[in-house]
């Protein structure tokens, strides 16, 4: 996993609250198994009819989303299925932050694990990006805050040994595997 | 000593390392569910890394999600229809042969839904961590269990170091006064819940279901309450063992036998919320109020009872966007809307007393002209169950179809969907847009009110079957 220190970039915005992971990656697309490919597959019914042309109204058709890093949408994205191919997804098509003033569990957790920041901003923050798409944003993972285009900063919460491996480029197994002789302690004294 | 919450307790039983400032704590996971959707690219970083599976004997797996539910599929030499699907399943075959772990396998007379075999098997049991890749591991905490969802990085993390870095949850109380009535189920239960706290409401959140309402239930039932505590958000559910629990539990293959079942009875009594410990939450519910419910719109907090109607709110985009996919009018009457297909099964509620009541109101009646009824019981055990006891026969005699057990139509991932534009009265957990299938408009409801929909095609209030 690359490093991730600041990431610059207009925005997307998809203002429906409730996203759910099954919008972001449909279950038919879940019987692959590898991780790579699985941009084609984002919001697969929203972006596509079902004979499969585009819906040339959906948000990612849109020739200024082309190339945006940031998707910013409405309240608890990546609520339902703890498939972890809705960060894949999102990854795969180049998006590398999602930002709402709310983020499902699980969802928030996967993105943690694959190098896609998940941002909670409050509603003041989160009503004027809904209200300027196409937004070009900073997100300084260094200092956990939002720049915004109109000279705002403000920070956001994210989990202390997230952030670090996600700033060093590390995932946590390392240090998981690490306390292998706590493990196998906590093993001995409950067998 | 300080009183603690049932989650409390289960949290520190499993602290291998507190938690700090700079650390999650470190948690021990006693019971590792893994299946062939969310497993695959897990067992690949195994492989990548050189690592093994640290306790085999903590791992159980099986497969449920793209397995198909035709028989002859199974066991009749016929192809899976579905290639993709198929992989999958030769996937799971190998990466358990190749790492040693056992599997329960497609032909396998113990297999079934993950969330239905793991109690059935007495392999959930009150006190343990539990984690699957897949959110409804919820399911668990019905046993006095703290069991949760993880996604595939984690499933491989469980896989390598039986651990997992955690911090610490919130806690909510749900309160539930008075008793159900009759033909109100716990599904309508769960439904009212989250009709009250909102599909975000739980997050963050642990939920310890609790009161007079809660501790009359089944073990069937309060599997299916603890099943949606993720579609309010939740981390998980659970409610207190109690006589009921061991009850259940007593005499199943991975319960133990004999001192050490006295022994570990006596320790899960000690597994309860204390007088006066608090939760940082509590929501309070009668009972007695609710009534069948169902859901109008595209998610599982878009619900109401059976005899209401689709709510008004003008101005929200969101809303109307909902109603639009739904093909539904704000103010519409919910019951008399017809309906196309109707599904009976899923983590939900496909376990027997589910069948019993789905097979009360199918008794004696036909499935109406126009409507495809799909009856997909949650595991073989089930299957054999309901068919020595000759519900399956009355499912066949009203003219649903009787599957293979797995988790079918509740995502379609084995190719039994239900097709665009259609209703479906739905036993699963999800109504969201395209989960039975693209454009399929999904209505959750309890196995009465979807039997009710098929015998009558149209939403139906199932106490006019069920007195």
């Amino acid at each position: 996993m690359d490093p991730i220190t600041v990431i610059r970039s207009k925005t997307v915005v998809m203002p429906s609250t409730n996203i759910d992971t099954d919008q972001i990656i449909p279950a038919r697309f879940l019987t692959t198994t590898t991780r790579e490919g699985l941009g084609s597959a984002l919001f697969a019914d929203l972006r596509n009819h079902p004979d499969g042309s585009p819906r040339p109204d959906f948000v990612l058709h849109r020739p200024e989303a082309h190339g945006c890093q940031i998707l910013v949408a409405g309240r608890n994205i990546g609520c339902g299925s703890s498939r972890e191919h809705a960060p894949w997804a999102l990854l795969d098509h180049g998006f590398r932050a999602v930002v709402s003033t709310e983020i499902a569990d699980i969802f928030r957790n996967n993105s943690l694990k694959n190098g896609l920041l998940p941002v909670v901003v409050d509603e003041a923050i989160h009503e004027w990006l809904l209200a300027n798409p196409g937004a070009e944003i900073e997100i300084d993972l260094t200092i956990s805050a939002v720049k915004l285009p109109d000279g705002r900063t403000v920070t956001f919460p994210i989990e202390a040994f997230a952030r670090y491996c996600l700033l060093h480029g590390v995932d946590e197994l390392g240090y998981l595997l690490s306390q292998s002789d706590a493990i196998a302690a906590y093993e001995a004294r409950r067998a | 000593m300080t009183a603690k919450t049932l989650f409390q307790k289960l949290w520190e039983r499993h602290e291998v390392v507190p938690e700090t400032a700079d650390t999650p704590a470190v948690i021990y996971i006693d019971l590792h569910l893994v299946h062939e959707v969310t497993s695959p690219q897990a067992f690949s970083v195994l492989r990548e890394r050189g690592l093994k599976v640290r306790r085999p004997d903590r791992t159980l797996v099986t497969m449920d999600h793209s397995t198909p539910t035709d028989t002859a599929q199974i066991f009749g030499g016929v192809p899976i229809a579905l290639e993709s699907a198929a992989n999958q399943i030769r996937q799971l075959e190998k990466n358990c042969a190749e790492f040693g772990l056992d599997l329960i396998g497609l032909k396998d007379d113990r297999r079934g839904i993950v969330h239905i075999i793991g109690p059935e098997l007495g392999a959930t049991q009150p006190g343990k961590t539990i984690v699957c890749g897949d959110s409804h591991t919820s399911t668990h905490g019905a046993f006095g269990a703290l069991a949760f969802g993880i996604g595939t990085t984690e499933v491989g993390y469980v896989l390598a170091a039986q651990c997992l870095l955690q911090r610490k949850p919130k806690t909510l109380a749900v309160e539930v006064a008075g008793r159900l009535g009759p033909g109100v189920t716990a599904k309508d239960l769960v439904l009212a819940i989250i009709g009250r706290i909102g599909v975000n409401g739980g997050t963050g959140h642990v939920i310890e279901y609790c009161g007079p309402a809660i501790e009359a239930l089944s073990m069937d039932e309060r599997m299916t309450l603890c099943n949606m505590s993720i579609e309010a958000g939740a981390r998980a559910g659970m409610v207190a063992p109690d006589d009921t629990t061991f009850a259940y539990l007593e005499g199943r293959p991975q319960t133990p036998h004999g001192e050490a079942w006295a022994r570990a009875v006596a320790d899960w009594r000690t597994l309860r919320t204390d007088p006066g410990a608090t939760f940082d939450r509590t929501v309070q519910l009668d009972a007695g109020a609710i009534e069948p419910m169902i859901t109008y719109g595209t998610n599982p907090g878009m619900v109401a009872p059976i005899s209401g109607r689709v709510p008004e709110r003008p101005g929200d985009a969101v809303f109307s966007r909902a109603l639009a996919y739904m093909g539904l009018k704000p103010g519409e009457p919910l019951r008399d809307k017809p309906v196309q297909v109707v599904f009976i099964g899923s983590c939900t509620n496909a376990r027997l007393s589910d069948l019993e009541l789905a097979a009360q109101v199918f008794r004696g009646r036909k499935v109406a002209p126009g409507v495809r009824a799909l009856v997909v019981p949650g595991s073989q055990q089930v299957k054999r169950e309901a068919e020595a006891r000759g519900l399956a026969k009355i499912f066949v005699d009203a003219g649903a179809e009787w599957r293979e057990s797995g988790c079918s139509m509740c995502l379609g991932m084995n190719g039994d969907t239900v097709a665009a534009g259609l209703y479906c009265v739905s036993t699963s957990n999800r109504n969201f847009e395209g989960r039975q299938g693209a454009g399929a408009r999904t209505l959750l409801a309890s196995p009465a009110t979807a039997a009710a929909a098929a015998v009558r095609g149209r939403v139906t209030d199932p106490r006019e079957f069920i007195h």
